[in-house]
Formats: C-alpha cells, structure tokens, sequence
C-alpha cells in the first residue's frame, strides 16, 4: 500500500496514463514497507567496518562522511582494477533487455528500476561519467550522469531490492551476473556505513559467537538437547545423543542456526539429530556439532568480500581444530554459494582436510574435492541410492509435495536432482511447479541476501509473489499441500509467504520429510510426524516397527 | 440485468476487456505496462494474468453469470497484489470504475442507440456495488497482511525465548494473534 492519499479533486481525474519521464530523471521514493532499517553502528564498528553511525533512510541527511564521493570514486576504481568481471560487466552490456522482465523483484512490483538491467544502469552510469573517456565527454547522452545524493539514495535502495538470486543472468546473453554488480554496489556502499541491520548486526553476531542470532555455545547446546526431547516423544521412544565439539571425530556439521531456533527449520534439525543417530547405530557413523561454528550462513556476503572470507574461515578453523576428515553441511542456501564459488579462492585449498568419502557407502564426492564439504542432500542421495536407509514413504502420505529450488543450491551448484531424488523417495505425492518456475530458472523466495527482516514485508511478498503464483497452480492443480526446500532463509520466508498468497500450503525442510519416513532401530508406536501431529491413518495397532515391511 | 445494455456488453465483450485491462495496466509506469501487456506466460507474468482473468469474471458479472460471493473470491487476486504494491487504497480497488468511462466509449463508438438511460443507470448502479466489494476485500487483505507481519515478529522473539526457558510456565498453547 502506498502511504500516499489522493485529495478528493485527484480522485475526480481519472487518468489512465503515468507521465512519461526518463529514469534518470525520476528521484527514488524510498518507500515505507520496501527497505530494510538501517544499521545499528554498534554491529557495525564491532567488525571494525568504517563510518559506523546512526542514520535514518527516511532522513534527506544521511549524515554521510564529507569525502564520501572521493570514497565511492577511490573504491569503484579499486574494484574495478581487482576484478575483471566487474569491469567486464560494467562495459559489455548492450541493453538489449533479455534479463528485464526476469526479476521476481520487477515482476512482483512493477517498478522498472528492479529491471536488472536498470538496476545495473544506476552503477553503470556512474562508471560511464568517472571512468570513460565518452562518458566524460558526451555526459547524459552517452548514459553517463554524476553521482549525487539522488543517485547514491537511489543505489542503496535498489541494490538493497535485490536478492543476488541470480535469475537474470541466466537469461544474459553476454553471461552477465547482474547479482555479482549488487555485491559490487554493496560494497560501495558498505565503504560510507550504509548497510541494512538485518545484514550488520547477524554479522557482528556471527564473528562473536558463531551464529547470526548471537546466540552463545551453552545456549546452542541447550537447544538441541530440547530437540532430544522431543524426539523421544514423537519418533516412538529413541533416544538420540548427539556429541559436541568433540576432537577426533570423522566428521563436523555445520548447519544455518535458523535451523536451530526458527520453526520450521527446528523440524529439519531434529531430522539431521534423527538421520544422524540412525546412521551411528546402523554403521557407527561418526560426526560431531560445533557450538562455535554454529552458523553456516554468512552474511558478510551480503557487506564485503573481506567480511565473508572472515566469516568463511571460522568454518575450517573449527575442522582444523577438531581434527575432523571432512565436514558435512545443511539445508543453506548462500553457505553453499561462499562453499561452490568463493571459498577455494577465498580461504582454501583445504588441504588439513581429506577429499570427502562417504564412510557408509564409500562413494567419493568428486564435487567437493577441494572444498572438503559434503551437501546433505548429496549425502542422503548417495544413502538411498546404496540402499542404506529403511524408508517407509506411506508417513508422508497425507502431504502432496512441491519442490522450491532454493537459488544459491540450484544456479550457485547445480544441486538440482538430488534434492528431487530424496524427496521422491521418501514421499509418494510429489508435484513439479511449471518449468519456468523451477530448476535453473526457479524463482526466489523473495527475502534472499539479507532481507528477511520484518519491516520490509511488502517487499518481501512481492518479491515471492511469482514463487507463491506457481505453489498456487500446483496447489489448486494437485493438491498440493506442502512446499519443499533446502534453504533456511526459505524455511523463514516462505511460510508468511504462503500464509498470505497460498494460506493451505505449509513449509518444510528436506530432511524434515526423511525423518519422517526413516524407520528408526528399535522405534515403538510411532504416530506422529516430526511436529507432533498424528499421521491420518495410523493408528497405534498397525504401528510399523524396525523390519516391518513397507508397502508403497 | 437485461435488455440492450446486457445484449451490447455480451457482444462487445472481447473488445471491453481489452480495452479496460490496458487502462487498468497503464495505472503501473510505461516500462511496466508494456511488459504486462506483452508478457503470455501466465507464471512470467502473474500479475497480468491475475488482472485480465479478474476483469473477465466482473464483466460475467454484470452479466449475471457470477453471484456475488463468486465476486469477492474473483476481485481477492488482484486485490491482494495491488494492496500490496504502491498504490494508495483509492487506486488499489478504484480501477473497476475504469469500465463506466469504457463502457460509454464503446456506446458512442459503436453509435448505439438502442440502450436507454435507465438502463445505464442500472450498470453504473452495479458498478458502483462492485467498487464498494473490492473496498471489502481491499480491507480484508491488508488485515491479513498486518496480521501476519505481527505474527511474524511475535514469533520470530517469542518462540526464541520460549525455547530458551525464559518464558516456562506462562503457556503451551501457540499464541496467535489472527
């Protein structure tokens, strides 16, 4: 909704058309709902980044540093030097509009300057007039204009309206990776103290204490050991014991805290406690928890390459300090976007660590040669494939399920059939949305790259409005009755989501559906699912115990 | 409703849509416009595709084809994706009125005689009555909206706590604010 009302005199004129201007001649309206607050300077100096202060978006002063243009025009220029890409990008693009209408963010607002290609024009224009010789010359004609207050507002608020989903680039003929330019501006930005809370303060969290919430070791630790609880009372009585920090182990786990605190996601680390515990008793599979790198998400990639690399090396301090083979890691989005793409050249070769080599099935994960870091889904995949894990899909049967490739997993790796191969095999009822909603080409949740916060709500449901229209076809189609991911940011974002585009679909975690289906050793009257509920149709004389069999 | 007005728009259906959907897209910038216009794919372009099937269930409608209830079930699409983008409540629900302006455009286009003045009257009657639904649902869906917003950071702190045991004993029953 806009803040704005129409006098009754408005209201009377009826027209049809919005008057035409160039874009750069329409000022940003920074509007109430679609941006995130801004940084609270204590997250920001705690990381030590510069120019920490208190500041209002809404402010005309920004209370910005008096050199700021020298900072941005230095900091461009230094970007540019260092990374090729960026100054490919910044010059290749022939505007010929392939990506424009590719943006949930464009599609779900309609304000053109979510277009990728405009949202990368606001830089461009800029590196036209300050570093190209017809740019200086030819000015406004050659696309080039100054930067001013106007544009810097205009940067901050656009470059934070982008998810860095990356769907854009996969329709750019020239393979521009418009998201790769949002972290540029970031960067940029981040240089004058201009970053959103919902990015600054999980940051300062994460390089004190491990995780985005700030949450200490004692209290990590207490979580899980409610989750042991519960799992006693839903999963028939097994009592699992996971182990912490613990030197020597195999393997280390690392998982978003979102999985810890936030529901959905706890359903999904009480699966990984539940999968974990049935592999030991099954095949002494060895793996321990850190209350230290406690956080696989890391939001320094949303502030600067400096911040996500300190982020990133906690990760493999923690392996390095455990003495563990290799680590295994959880349902994240853009923890495997820094593993896949950044790590290896950021903080690597993890050479302390062995090339990952499932102890149960002895399959080697060629894709995580260098990096040392197995995906869950990979994993569980490889299980089911060798026949390792006695499933019984009929517990999922009263949930006809889609699959939402989350972003950073399916176009940052390529994971895109495992998942599909795991959920098929512990579910009967499995939908596809529309090809062009899926896979590659999946839409975002619309809270990506640090902006799930909760005051920026009209942002976030437009920007999954296209997500939420293909739940909506497979909902009103099949039934559909539970949207699928592999993300924990999805797990926070896609349930509000759903409650007010699709409101009969809920949200779950991959492992979430495995631990309902996995038939624990030694398990009696087993009737509910994960979150408590009573399974339809099963009743406690027909429980299925260890060695039943299962029919499909 | 009957007679000649209900025979012309039965007629002229096609081309009403048409022209209401362009005005009712041309309320977004140029750029925007172009693209709803353009854009086929039902899951490209949701929110054309939501607007068009909206204005086609209103003129069924008028057509007596639809009941009211089926009415609120067809203006709530769009209604829920125009609340939520930059419009102020007035635009957001007010382009049902677009059809009145159409509708006689079309009237005098067409040099159609046959349809009386009461009978227009009568349409703009139930024009009017479907303005004041789409205000109903406009309500509904912004309730819904800060309803889950407040959900949301309720929840978000709530349960953290809960977990934490810094809140045992009050209650175990979810707390919702809906």
């Amino acid at each position: 909704m806009s803040d704005e009302l129409l006098k009754p005199e408005e209201l009377i004129k009826i027209d049809h058309k919005i008057p035409s201007k160039d874009w750069m001649d329409t000022p940003v309206n920074i509007r109430k709902g679609m941006y995130c607050y801004a940084s609270n300077p204590k997250s920001v100096e705690y990381v030590g980044l510069p120019h920490a202060r208190a500041w209002n978006p809404l402010d005309d002063d920004w209370k910005l540093p008096e050199n700021w243009k020298q900072i941005i025009h230095e900091g461009f220029k230094e970007r540019l030097d260092k990374f090729r890409s960026f100054k490919v990008f910044m010059d290749i693009c022939v505007r010929c509009g392939a990506c424009a209408d590719k943006c949930h963010f464009f599609i779900g607002t309609g304000d053109p300057k979510n277009m990728p290609v405009l949202r990368a024009e606001l830089l461009r224009s800029v590196y036209r007039n300050d570093f190209t010789k017809v740019g200086k010359i030819l000015g406004k004609i050659a696309g080039a204009r100054e930067l001013t207050i106007d544009v810097l507002k205009e940067w901050w608020y656009y470059f934070f309206s982008c998810t860095e989903c990356r769907r854009c680039s996969v329709f750019c003929p020239y393979g521009i990776d418009t998201a790769e330019i949002t972290i540029m501006a970031r960067e940029l930005l981040n240089l004058i103290g201009l970053n959103i809370d919902w990015i600054a303060t999980p940051v300062a969290n994460c390089y004190r204490t491990g995780n985005h919430l700030g949450i200490q070791p004692h209290a990590f630790k207490d979580m899980l050991d409610f989750f042991v609880e519960d799992i006693e009372e839903v999963a028939g009585g097994i009592q699992v014991e996971p182990s912490f920090n613990r030197k020597g182990a195999d393997i280390l786990f690392i998982t978003p805290s979102g999985d810890v605190f936030a529901d959905p996601g706890t359903y999904t680390a009480m699966g990984y406690l539940m999968l974990f515990h049935y592999l030991r008793e099954k095949y002494g599979f060895d793996i321990t928890w850190s209350t230290y790198a406690s956080e696989g998400g890391n939001f320094g990639f949303f502030t600067s390459h400096e911040t996500m690399k300190r982020l990133n090396s906690k990760m493999y301090a923690e392996a390095k300090r455990l003495g563990v083979k290799w680590i295994l890691g959880g349902e994240c989005g853009h923890m495997w976007r820094v593993i896949n793409q950044y790590m290896d050249t950021m903080n690597g070769p993890a050479d302390f660590l062995e090339e990952p080599v499932s102890p149960i099935t002895g399959t080697k994960f060629e894709n995580s040669k260098s990096t040392k870091m197995v995906h869950i889904a990979e994993f569980v995949a490889d299980l089911i494939k060798h026949d390792k894990l006695e499933l019984d899909p009929s517990r999922n049967d009263h949930l006809k399920v889609t699959f939402h490739d989350s972003c950073n997993p399916a176009r940052g790796m390529g994971l895109l059939d495992e998942p599909r191969y795991v959920i098929q095999n512990v579910c009967n009822h499995f939908y596809e949305m529309p090809d062009n909603t899926i896979r590659e080409q999946t839409f975002c949740c619309g809270s990506g790259a640090g902006l799930n916060a909760g005051e920026n709500m009209e942002q976030r449901m437009l920007g999954g409005l296209p997500r939420a229209n293909a739940v909506k076809y497979v909902h009103e189609k099949h039934g559909v009755n539970m949207l699928a991911c592999v993300c924990a940011i999805d797990r926070a974002a896609l349930p509000p989501l759903m409650e007010y585009w699709v409101p009969e679909v809920d949200v779950t975690g991959m492992t979430e559906l495995v631990a309902n289906a996995l038939i624990m050793p030694g398990q009696v009257d087993r009737t509910t699912d994960l979150r408590g509920e009573e399974i339809p149709g099963l009743q406690s004389d027909d429980v299925k115990t260890e060695g039943d069999n299962v029919e499909k | 409703m009957s007679g000649h007005v209900k025979n012309f728009l039965e007629k002229r259906k096609t081309v009403i849509i048409k022209k209401w959907f362009d005005c009712v897209v041309d309320t977004y910038p140029p750029e925007t416009a172009s693209f709803l216009k353009k854009e086929k794919d039902p899951f490209n372009n949701p929110v054309g595709k939501t607007t068009v099937q909206c204005l086609e269930a209103i003129i069924d409608h008028l057509l007596d084809k639809r009941s009211e209830q089926d009415m609120i079930s067809h203006l709530d699409p769009i209604i829920r994706i125009r609340s939520v983008q930059d419009f102020p409540p007035s635009k957001a629900a007010g382009f049902v009125l677009f059809l009145k302006k159409i509708i006689r455009e079309e009237l005098n286009n067409q040099k159609s005689k046959d349809v009386e003045i009461n009978e227009l009257s009568a349409l703009d009657s139930k024009i009017d009555e479907l303005v004041l639904i789409a205000f109903d649902v406009y309500a509904k869906c912004r309730e819904t909206f800060y309803q889950i917003k407040a959900n949301e950071a309720k929840n978000r702190f709530y349960k953290a706590f809960e977990r934490a045991g810094l809140v045992t004993g009050l209650t175990e029953e979810k707390q919702d604010l809906s």
